[in-house]
């Protein structure tokens, strides 16, 4: 075990050195000019001289990655140009918003994906299953900010029970922030769900094949036994990561969301940067949000190590 | 009976009801492009934000556009962004799954990583970092959709071409005194090509909907070119004065996805046995 994770924090490292790589490329070799893309078109040269020269545009490409690289490790991700405060504070001051989306759209998917998927599989090619398959397919094919424009349309145009959008903010209690991530966190981990349920039921399909399912049931296992004890446990190993890997797809799908429901989280930031022309805060965003699925996959693949020992020595 | 049909006979219903829709998707798509019931650009203010009438079967946007006419030639972005997308996927990720199957060594790590990094990108992520540094637009879209695929066709490429290297025709054909280039063109390569197709059909509604996201979110096809991504973003100021509005473009969307899905999985039974 203990060779398999020096070998897997090498490769994770390895990885986030190629994410800041990419980013490093995108943002200031291909443009040719960032600054030029900061100032637009009504700049004057000579402030886009200072502008370079301020950055440490003038520098050798190496030298400017390896400086940024340096800053960022230590959390210094530079200075927003519209809001001119450290780019890592508006990261942290906007993480309370899409933290808690992605969570609680991660519960809700897991609630809802897991019994659906292991109902479908015990009802194997009977109208439970159908129903839950067709419910999976329609989950799958609606898109998050529809789901979210329908929700509004109901709840809030319709029906008026809650507000189309906006964050309460958690100061005023858990329910006060909650209330306004409810409608988003839903059409968010519907389609998750949807996408979960699928795998779950041929996980469990899978381990149900199983000789020693057979075995059980052939001695006279009562049937809730084999099925949480025996088959679920088992089938659990793929599931893990499939909604592992789905947590980093709910991430970015949280950006989405908070643009349908006006929420002042990441995506809010990032886009409302690209306008502004503030490439600091695009770029900081990018690296944490990158970063961040880089290492939920690391998490996943050390759980998935652990819960399946063949795959240590592979 | 098919084969399909023997092994799971409602697969055989759904398998069709994808194959009807998406002929359907790429008919409408075609027609559009020679004709709509109206001029998908055209405005007029006396008749915005109608609900379905008989001049306008889906209604009217807020500039009294023909919202028919739009969805209809919406369904051209759609198509034409997935199939873009899917190719930029599919090529990056099969050579770099080449690169690392065949080489091995310290080529084969740089790959690996490469790959886990392009992981941590979903579209959504390259195409912010995209808007930013160049301008929102459909073609950044599309690679930034393409790129998010990358790393499933590269992985599934790798793993067959790991398979295949040691199988006796692969080294045969080496024996005889074939080269690199050939072993891999005539030999793995093609032995690789099913699950790279199934890969293709399903990642393609994958993309459809990732091209309606970032239409959404401004970062996409621009106004006034019809996207049912962008058509839901405008729908969405006009929610209580016309709820209509926001129904046809996402309906398009799900119908598209929901068909495309269904044929994938009808592929996937028909060529790949061992995996349905």
């Amino acid at each position: 075990m203990r060779r398999y994770l020096v070998r897997r924090v090498a490769a994770v490292a390895a990885t986030l050195l190629v994410v800041s790589v990419l980013i490093f490329v995108v943002v200031r070799v291909l443009p040719g000019d960032p600054a030029l893309i900061i100032m637009g078109t009504e700049g004057s040269p000579e402030a886009a001289e200072r502008l370079r020269e301020a950055l440490g545009l003038d520098r050798p490409l190496l030298v400017q990655y390896a400086d940024w690289l340096a800053r960022a490790v230590r959390g210094d991700l530079g200075v927003s140009i519209q809001y001119d405060v450290p780019v890592g504070r508006l990261i942290v001051s906007r993480l309370p918003v899409t933290g808690p989306l992605a969570l609680m759209a991660a519960l809700l998917m897991v609630v809802t994906a897991l019994p659906l998927g292991l109902y479908a599989a015990t009802r194997h090619r009977r109208a439970g299953d159908y129903l839950a398959m067709v419910l999976s397919q329609l989950g799958i094919a609606i898109p998050s900010f529809w789901a979210g424009l329908l929700l509004i349309l109901l709840f809030s145009v319709r029906l008026g029970w809650v507000r189309s959008g906006g964050f309460d903010g958690w100061s005023g209690g858990l329910w006060h922030g909650v209330r306004s991530l409810v409608l988003p966190a839903v059409a968010l981990g519907l389609f998750q769900a949807a996408v979960l349920v699928r795998a779950t039921r041929s996980a469990v399909l899978d381990v149900l094949r199983e000789d020693y399912v057979r075995s059980a049931r052939a001695k006279g296992v009562r049937e809730a036994v084999v099925i949480g004890k025996h088959t679920f446990r088992n089938a659990m190993i793929p599931v893990v990561t499939v909604a592992g890997l789905q947590l980093g797809q709910l991430i970015a799908g949280s950006i989405i969301l908070e643009s349908v429901f006006a929420l002042p989280g990441l995506g809010r930031l990032a886009l409302g940067a690209i306008t502004a022309r503030d490439l600091p805060v695009v770029q900081g965003v990018t690296l944490f949000v990158a970063s961040a699925i880089v290492l939920i996959n690391f998490a996943v693949d050390i759980l998935y190590g652990f819960l399946d020992p063949r795959i240590r020595y592979e | 009976m098919t084969a399909l049909g023997r092994r799971r006979p409602l697969r055989h219903v759904t398998f069709g009801l994808g194959v009807v829709i998406t002929l359907l998707l790429v008919a409408t798509a075609a027609l559009s492009l020679v004709w709509t019931p109206a001029d998908p650009l055209a405005m007029s203010i006396a008749v915005r934000l109608q609900g379905p009438t008989g001049a306008h079967p889906f209604g009217t946007d807020h500039y009294g556009r023909d919202v028919l006419s739009r969805v209809m030639r919406g369904a051209v972005t759609s198509i034409a962004v997935g199939v873009l997308a899917v190719g930029i996927g599919a090529g990056v990720g099969i050579l770099i799954g080449v690169l690392a199957g065949w080489m091995g060594g310290w080529l084969q790590e740089v790959c690996m990583r490469t790959i886990d990094a392009i992981q941590g990108f979903p579209a959504i992520l390259s195409a912010l970092l995209f808007a930013a540094v160049f301008a929102p637009g459909v073609l950044i879209s599309m690679i930034a959709i393409g790129i998010a695929f990358v790393p499933a066709f590269a992985r599934l490429t790798r793993a067959s071409f790991l398979e295949l290297r040691e199988r006796e025709f692969v080294v045969a054909a080496r024996a005889l005194g074939a080269g690199d280039r050939r072993v891999i063109g005539r030999h793995v390569l093609p032995n690789t090509l099913p699950p790279l197709v199934i890969q293709a059909t399903t990642s393609f509604p994958v993309a459809i909907l990732a091209e309606a996201g970032l239409a959404y979110l401004g970062l996409g096809t621009q106004p006034p070119h019809p996207s049912w991504g962008l058509m839901l973003k405008e729908a969405q100021n006009f929610l209580s004065q016309s709820p209509a509005f926001a129904m046809f473009p996402g309906g398009a969307i799900a119908l598209t996805v929901l068909g495309l899905n269904l044929l994938g999985d009808g592929l996937r039974d028909l060529l790949d046995p061992k995996g349905a």
